[in-house]
């Protein structure tokens, strides 16, 4: 007999082997101490990849417009370290406040409609703060970006260097410490509630679950830990640009968390790690046309289905057929 | 003020026959298809390049570019499209982004990113003003040749679809694809046309819209936007809804960037989202339809 409790609680279970991959990635940028940069680059988007799956894998709403929130992240940190204080912790959770009030807010406009309209707005809203970024220069630096932010050296002991060592540390702790919330979270009966509206919100409405109030939350805290990415990136280059607001972002992460499979916490990560890498290969081969390579990457993997990538055995047997949901 | 309204109007028309192709493939076949403007602007290429290395006449061009654009359309909707009617949404985002991609990466590479200039013959550079002071309308004649297009379009499409019998069997498609086949119509064929046409009128507004919206591997990402907000605001359940959505996107746009010009774009994405909270489904959506 299996007790639900039992089963939430078993798939919520830390492995050993998970253990020893977050201390790899702890270790990493001391031991690949000349890497370190793209270490720091693959925690940041890995975390917000892992924000992404909170709303898409765990609730089903397609949003092209998460970078909102990333930028309002990396916009907050920034001009705090500016203009009030150089801490890069306090900034930190400065960031998120300000992405997470902004989740909250806009967490209205997905409330209702089809998958169309929410596409949508998420995209408005995310075109909307890039042009009020780009507008309000007095305080933004507009299309220039905001220049001059200098971060106080962390925990008042350790200096950012141009190595990026001590960046990388500081964004895997954070997603560390972030991913073990959100393990939390989706694990617990709130996010199996979630899980129930993904897979048929009608249902869940009709077995008592308060659909609205449970998207709301989970946006805000999706937009939350957005924003903390949005905060590293911004604290750990000292700079913010318009360029954190663009579709591409949005359109980026989206694919890489795809790559690594939704519904699934490491697969932000692990999309992140395949994604940069081949970033990273790509464009050191042809640098400006490396869009048609992950535009072709993505076509193939849809028709090849989302799935199946992960496993090669099936890759010729004919589809399952039928319509899925 | 009745220049504005006059740019508005020419505007929003290019961005109907822009859009309605998204709107038919939308509505239709219910299929979120975000490369709708990579056909544009293989449209708009199509043109360029014509009237630049052959010195094909404008006027020859569009047709042109819409038998190209549509031709584009059908042979990817057989190899490519079909096989992706009933995946999930997420699928066809994805699939449809990642044309995107590499449309614009490849235009990049065969023609350049520098932005492609359109010679227009003489008789449609001058400009015909009429009335004095506040309420002077100036109209260029190409805008105005523009709206006369477009305008004839709508009322053929209008005409297709609710008088002739491919305009039924397409909307019974539309209504209940497993019926309509049962009735002896090859839906197959519909939705092939369906597509290859929205394609080739991409196309053709492409090549109509690269003097106005200018053109440059860029135009499927920047314009895309305002597809999917005439098709999310108007509805895809008829075409007098993307049509009235075009037309008040074009002014709002239009008469936006001439009076607070601080605001740039802001005001329509403001609108867009507004609308789509108060009616989720569409501004112009009959009531009960899906």
């Amino acid at each position: 007999m299996v007790n639900p409790q039992n089963l939430l609680m078993s798939s919520g279970r830390w492995r050993s082997w998970e253990y020893a991959l977050w201390l790899l990635a702890l270790a990493s940028p001391f031991a690949l101490a000349s890497h370190a940069l793209i270490i720091n680059e693959i925690a940041i988007v890995a975390l917000f990849a892992l924000s992404l799956d909170l709303i898409l894998g765990y609730t089903g709403i397609v949003s092209l417009g998460h970078a909102a929130f990333f930028g309002m992240g990396a916009y907050s940190a920034a001009l705090f370290a500016k203009l009030v204080m150089p801490d890069p912790l306090v900034g930190l959770v400065v960031g998120m406040v300000a992405a997470g009030l902004l989740g909250a807010l806009c967490s209205v406009t997905i409330l209702r409609g089809t998958d169309l309209t929410r596409l949508m707005v998420t995209l408005g809203v995310g075109l909307i703060l890039m042009e009020l970024a780009n507008k309000m220069s007095w305080l933004t630096g507009g299309a220039d970006g905001l220049q001059g932010v200098i971060m106080g050296p962390l925990l008042g002991q350790f200096e950012f260097d141009l190595y990026g060592r001590t960046s990388a540390a500081y964004s895997i702790t954070v997603l560390l410490l972030v991913f073990v919330l959100a393990r939390r979270f989706v694990n617990s009966p709130f996010g199996a509630t979630l899980k129930a509206i993904r897979d048929n919100r009608l249902r869940a409405m009709a077995i008592g679950i308060p659909v609205a109030s449970r998207l709301v939350v989970v946006y805000t805290v999706a937009a939350t830990v957005a924003g903390a990415a949005g905060a590293l990136l911004a604290q750990t280059s000292s700079f913010a640009s318009l360029d954190v607001f663009e579709f591409h972002r949005s359109a980026d992460v989206m694919l890489l968390l795809v790559i690594g499979g939704v519904g699934w916490l490491y697969g932000g990560v692990a999309g992140a790690i395949v994604f940069k890498l081949m970033q990273d290969v790509i464009s050191s081969i042809t640098p400006q046309y490396w869009t048609f390579w992950i535009g072709l990457f993505l076509v193939v993997l849809v028709l090849v289905g989302r799935d199946r990538l992960i496993r090669p055995w099936t890759w010729f047997r004919p589809s399952a057929g039928g319509r899925q949901p | 003020m009745l220049t504005i309204l006059f740019d508005g109007v020419a505007y929003g028309m290019l961005l109907f026959i822009l859009a309605v192709g998204l709107a038919v493939t939308m509505g239709l076949m219910n299929f979120i298809n975000l490369a709708h403007g990579a056909f544009a602007m293989v449209g708009g290429y199509i043109t360029v390049l014509l009237m630049q290395q052959f010195d094909v006449p404008f006027l020859l061009c569009l047709p042109v570019a819409f038998f190209g654009s549509a031709l584009l359309g059908a042979v990817l909707e057989r190899t490519l499209y079909r096989p992706l009617y009933n995946k999930p949404h997420l699928d066809q985002v994805l699939f449809s982004i990642g044309l995107t991609f590499m449309a614009v990466a490849s235009v990049d590479y065969f023609i350049g990113s520098g932005q492609q200039i359109i010679q227009l013959p003489e008789w449609l550079k001058g400009r015909t003003e009429l009335g004095e002071g506040r309420w002077m309308l100036g109209m260029g004649h190409y805008r105005l040749f523009i709206i006369a297009v477009c305008a004839a379009l709508t009322v053929a499409l209008q005409y297709v679809l609710t008088k002739t019998r491919f305009g039924s069997r397409l909307r019974a498609s539309v209504d209940d694809q497993r019926v309509a086949a049962g009735l002896g119509i090859n839906v197959n064929w519909v939705f092939l046309g369906t597509f290859a046409v929205g394609s080739g009128l991409a196309g053709l507004g492409g090549a109509l819209g690269a003097e106005v919206l200018g053109l440059d591997p860029s135009f499927p990402l920047k314009f895309m936007i305002y597809f999917l907000i005439v098709v999310a605001v108007g509805g895809t359940s008829s075409i007098t809804g993307p049509l009235l959505a075009a037309l008040l996107l074009g002014i709002a746009d239009v008469a936006g960037k001439y009076y607070i010009p601080t605001f740039g774009a802001f005001i329509v994405y403001s609108l867009m989202i507004v609308i789509l909270i108060w009616r989720p489904q569409g501004l112009f959506v009959r009531k009960g339809a899906k």
